[in-house]
This record gives structure tokens, C-alpha cells and sequence, in this order.
């Protein structure tokens, strides 16, 4: 394999593009365990690193940052590249992004079942993984960055702007949210810098812009670069987009509060949680017709093309997502919707619907250009993949929207006296049936993944690997 | 002048900054560096049909 600076580095977005099919299949497996053990809670014979309170942060650290996290490497890596004109800075240092960040799933997957963790959700990592979490991501930036610099175009396409942002705003969510005291390497233990109710805020300001900039920001990047390129054609409007982009950074970072709404958190900044919140859907719409529009005028390639399906639809539940965001974010709804698998139906139509749909779509159209082939062994089989986890989405969000309205009012009934109407345990009782469809509904998300790794495994056969030329300096097409 | 006023001051220079980045992204002097950029990710389509890479997307339209 050639590296010389005449190729694009093809191979860490390869190694990248694979492991998220192979983190998607762990991940989700872990999602329908935890999901099965509510319908079935005697499975594990209460083995402790079986049990669902040390397997549920692996099962959301492996979907966002193993999944999540490969794909949005593999897809920058490919995007600032092919759009800059230049080949990735520093092949080395991009090499380390790869195994280092492979290193931090599996000391994760170890150390999370063993019960070492900080407690911050989507933070649990304790304070050893953290710094190598840290040393990944200086690099990942040095490289993103790099690129941008030597590139040989004069714009710096919208894409980039959004990978650009989520990059630097993660660095700052995780330097702050995981400083920490540590006490003891063996097991890893520390203690966060920050208590009470400032802790708390902290910890949300952290779990929203996580929410707000590596499940979203960045698989924003995913849709302006994939969408267009799937289509055919430019961006609906490129000037929407850079408002889109701008109107995310400057409301993102106030929304957290909403996830404290009714604690020792001070009302107003409650309020401003949920002003902010609201705020955001104006953006968060204006992005999400912009993808869609993008489709004017080749409406028809949805009927025949299950990539641009994955994407299109993508889009729907980032707008359906986006819009349930905000509505939740008023407190009066919240006081409804808080602590109920309301929630936990929001949570995954953004993840399932909006995030793995547009990684699924985007690794999808790299998977056959990074291994030298036409298009993917079976097009069929991505067409199968679309239906088998749509439906999985559906089934999985409306059981939980049904679940968590019902969890919100019984737990609030009162009777004439004032006593509660129901007992915890009726509540329960009640989500049963909803928490067995939920778990169908991951099953036929997680069976999706598997029809795309096999695909993947017979697009990979006999592929050839030799890394595409940089294109010339740019200019010379007017 | 204490740290309020300071947070107060930021929060309105962030919102007029947002409002000129608003108005510099629909001024007409925008229109042809962002035409430009939207076409980034096209211009490789020129160098691939030498290369005999990856599947040709369909002739993009610039309307």
C-alpha cells in the first residue's frame, strides 16, 4: 500500500468503517440483554457483572462511543480528505487514533462489568481511561485539523465545520466533566472535583452537549457530506447551513439544565434549560429540511435506492427526535415524562433512528469504494436491512412512548385523601407487556446488523485495498 | 462593574455576533464562495472518471 502523499490514507477509515459494523453488533447485544433481563429479571442468577446496573452503562458507552464514536472517525477521516483535497495528516499519529480508541472499548468493556466507574452517565469511564481518552482525542484533532490546514482548496466545506465543532466541543465537555481525584489504580477509583448540585450541573451540561455535539454535531457532518453525495447533488442551501451550524453552537451548550428540571438545581436556571431548549428546534428543523430538500427534483432515487432510504429516514427521526426534544424540555410536560421509559423512547429514536441510521447509510456507500468494488455484494440486503430495522425503531419507540405515558400518570394519581392511587409495583406490572415489545424491537434492530456484517464480510472478499490518488490542486476545474 | 454585567455583556455580543453571521450568510457577496463550496464534494468526480474508482454518482445539477 502506497503512503505516499500522492494517495488519500484510505486504510484508517477501512479499519474504522469495519469496527463500527463489529461495535454495533456488541453494542446493540448488550441494549437487547439489558432489555431481556426486564422481561426475564431471574436470566443472570444475579452473577453481579451479568447485572443490569454494571452491563447498562457498557451497553451505552459501547452504542455511542464504540458505534458511534468508529463511525464518526471513519466518516471525518473520508469527508475532510476527500473534500480538502489532501491527504490525512500525520498517517502515524491517525494510526494511534485508531488503536488507542480501540484500546479505550475494550478497557471499558472490562472495567464497567467489573463495577469500576465514576457514576456520571455516558462519564462512567474512571480517571486511567480517561487520560488515554484524551490523548486519542489531542490526536484525532491534531490530524482533523492538520488536514484542514494543508489542504488545497480554498473553502473549508460545511461538513468539516460540523466534524470541526464536535471535535473541539467534546474536548472540552470530557476535560472538564472527568476531572477527577484519583485514590487508587487498583481497582481504578477517584473522585470528581465537583459536588452537589454544581456536580449535577455539570454532569448535564456534559450528558446534553454529548447529546447536542458528538450524537449530533457530528453525524450532522455525516448528513452534509453523504446526503449530497448519495443524491447526486449540492446541499439545498448551502447559506441554511451555515446559520444551522452557527445556531447550534450558540444554543447547544445552555439546554442541559432540562435534564434537572424539579431538583436543587435554581429555578431559573431550570428556565433557561428549558428556554434554550425550545430554542433548538428551530435550528435542528432548519438542518433537517435542508438534508431532506437536498432530494429536490431525484424524489425518485428513494424508490430504488435503500442508502438514500437510510439517510432520508435518517433525517425523519432527527426531526421527530428534535421536535420531542424540546416538547420535553418544558416543565410541565417534564414533570410527566422524568424518570419514565418516556425517555428511554426519546433516547433511541434519536440514537436508533437518527444516528445509527445515518451511520448505517454513510458506511454503507463507503464500504465498496474502500475496498475497490462497484457497489455492496447484495443491494437487496441493504433494502432488507432498511425494512428489518425500521420496523425494529417503530416498535421499539411507540412501546416506550405508550409504557412511559402510562408510568407518568399512575405515578401521579392521587386519590380523594391524597394517598397515591397505585403502588410502585402496579406501575411495573403494567409495563410488562411494552418492555416485551421494546425487546423485539431491539432484536429486529440488532438482526439488521447482522444482515449488514454479512454483506460487509462478502463486499470485503477479494477486495482490492490500494488507496485512491489525491486529486490534483484544485482550481483547475472552474 | 462585577461578573454579572460581564456574563450580560458576552450574552449580547454572542446574540449580535449570531445576528451578523445571519446576515453575512444571506448577503448576496456570500452567494458565489458558498456555490463554490457546496460543490466541494463533486469536484473529485472529475478525478475519479480518470481513475476508474469508485461508482459514478449522476451528473450533479447546479440550478
Amino acid at each position: 500500500m502506497s503512503e505516499t502523499q500522492s494517495n488519500y490514507n484510505y486504510k484508517v477509515v477501512r479499519q474504522f468503517a469495519v469496527m463500527t459494523v463489529i461495535w454495533g453488533i456488541v453494542g446493540m447485544t448488550v441494549g437487547v440483554f439489558i432489555a431481556a433481563q426486564l422481561v426475564w429479571p431471574d436470566m443472570t442468577h444475579g452473577i453481579s457483572f451479568l447485572s443490569y446496573g454494571r452491563l447498562r452503562p457498557l451497553h451505552t458507552n459501547a452504542v455511542i462511543f464504540a458505534f458511534g464514536g468508529c463511525a464518526l472517525f471513519a466518516t471525518s477521516y473520508w469527508c475532510v480528505q476527500r473534500t480538502c483535497h489532501a491527504r490525512l495528516f500525520s498517517a502515524p499519529l491517525a494510526a494511534f487514533t485508531f488503536w488507542g480508541w480501540q484500546a479505550v472499548i475494550v478497557l471499558a468493556a472490562v472495567t464497567l462489568p467489573l463495577g469500576m466507574t465514576q457514576g456520571k452517565e455516558y462519564a462512567e469511564l474512571e480517571w486511567p481511561i480517561d487520560i488515554l481518552i484524551t490523548l486519542v482525542w489531542v490526536s484525532y484533532a491534531i490530524v482533523f485539523f492538520g488536514t484542514i490546514a494543508k489542504r488545497t482548496v480554498s473553502h473549508i466545506y460545511v461538513a468539516n465545520w460540523f466534524f470541526g465543532g464536535f471535535i473541539l466541543a467534546v474536548a472540552l465537555l470530557h476535560l472538564v466533566n472527568s476531572c477527577a481525584i484519583p485514590v487508587s489504580l487498583v481497582p481504578f477509583k477517584s473522585y470528581s472535583c465537583f459536588a452537589g448540585s454544581q456536580d449535577a450541573m455539570i454532569q448535564w451540561w456534559y450528558g446534553h452537549n454529548a447529546v447536542g455535539f458528538f450524537l449530533t454535531a457530528g453525524f450532522l457532518g455525516m448528513m452534509y457530506y453523504f446526503v449530497p453525495k448519495q443524491a447526486g447533488r449540492p446541499v439545498y442551501s448551502y447559506r441554511l447551513s451555515v446559520v444551522h451550524f452557527w445556531a447550534l453552537i450558540f444554543t447547544y451548550m445552555w439546554a442541559g439544565p432540562h435534564h434537572l428540571h424539579y431538583t436543587a438545581l435554581p429555578d431559573w436556571t431550570q428556565s433557561v434549560g428549558m428556554i434554550f431548549s425550545l430554542i433548538l428546534l428551530a435550528p435542528s428543523w432548519g438542518g433537517m429540511i435542508n438534508g431532506i430538500m437536498t432530494l429536490q427534483g431525484a424524489w425518485h432515487k428513494l424508490r430504488d435506492d435503500p442508502i438514500l432510504k437510510f439517510l432520508i429516514t435518517s433525517l425523519s427521526f432527527y426531526g421527530m427526535s428534535t421536535f420531542e426534544g424540546p416538547m420535553m424540555a418544558i416543565k410541565t410536560v417534564n414533570a410527566l415524562s422524568h424518570y419514565t421509559d418516556w425517555t428511554v423512547g426519546h433516547v433511541h429514536s434519536g440514537a436508533l433512528g437518527w444516528v445509527a441510521m445515518v451511520s448505517i447509510g454513510s458506511i454503507y456507500y463507503l464500504l465498496p469504494k474502500l475496498f475497490g468494488k462497484q457497489e455492496m455484494h447484495s443491494v437487496k440486503l441493504i433494502t432488507v436491512h432498511f425494512w428489518v430495522a425500521t420496523i425494529g425503531v417503530v416498535l421499539y419507540i411507540s412501546s416506550m412512548w405508550i409504557a412511559g405515558v402510562m408510568q407518568g400518570l399512575m405515578w401521579r394519581a392521587v386519590n380523594a385523601d391524597g394517598t397515591l392511587t397505585y403502588s410502585f409495583v402496579e406501575a411495573v406490572k403494567g409495563s410488562y407487556p411494552f418492555w416485551t415489545i421494546r425487546f423485539v424491537g431491539g432484536l429486529l434492530f440488532l438482526s439488521g446488523m447482522f444482515i449488514m456484517a454479512y454483506n460487509m464480510f462478502k463486499t470485503m472478499a477479494g477486495g482490492n485495498t490500494a488507496d485512491a490518488p489525491v486529486l490534483a490542486a484544485a482550481g483547475h476545474h472552474a | 462593574m462585577d461578573i454579572n454585567d460581564l456574563r450580560s455583556i458576552v450574552t449580547v455580543v454572542s446574540f449580535a455576533m449570531f445576528l451578523g453571521i445571519v446576515w453575512w450568510a444571506y448577503s448576496r457577496g456570500s452567494k458565489q464562495r458558498f456555490d463554490e463550496a457546496a460543490n466541494l464534494p463533486f469536484a473529485e468526480d472529475e478525478g475519479e472518471r480518470v481513475h476508474a474508482g469508485p461508482v459514478r454518482q449522476e451528473k450533479r445539477k447546479t440550478s
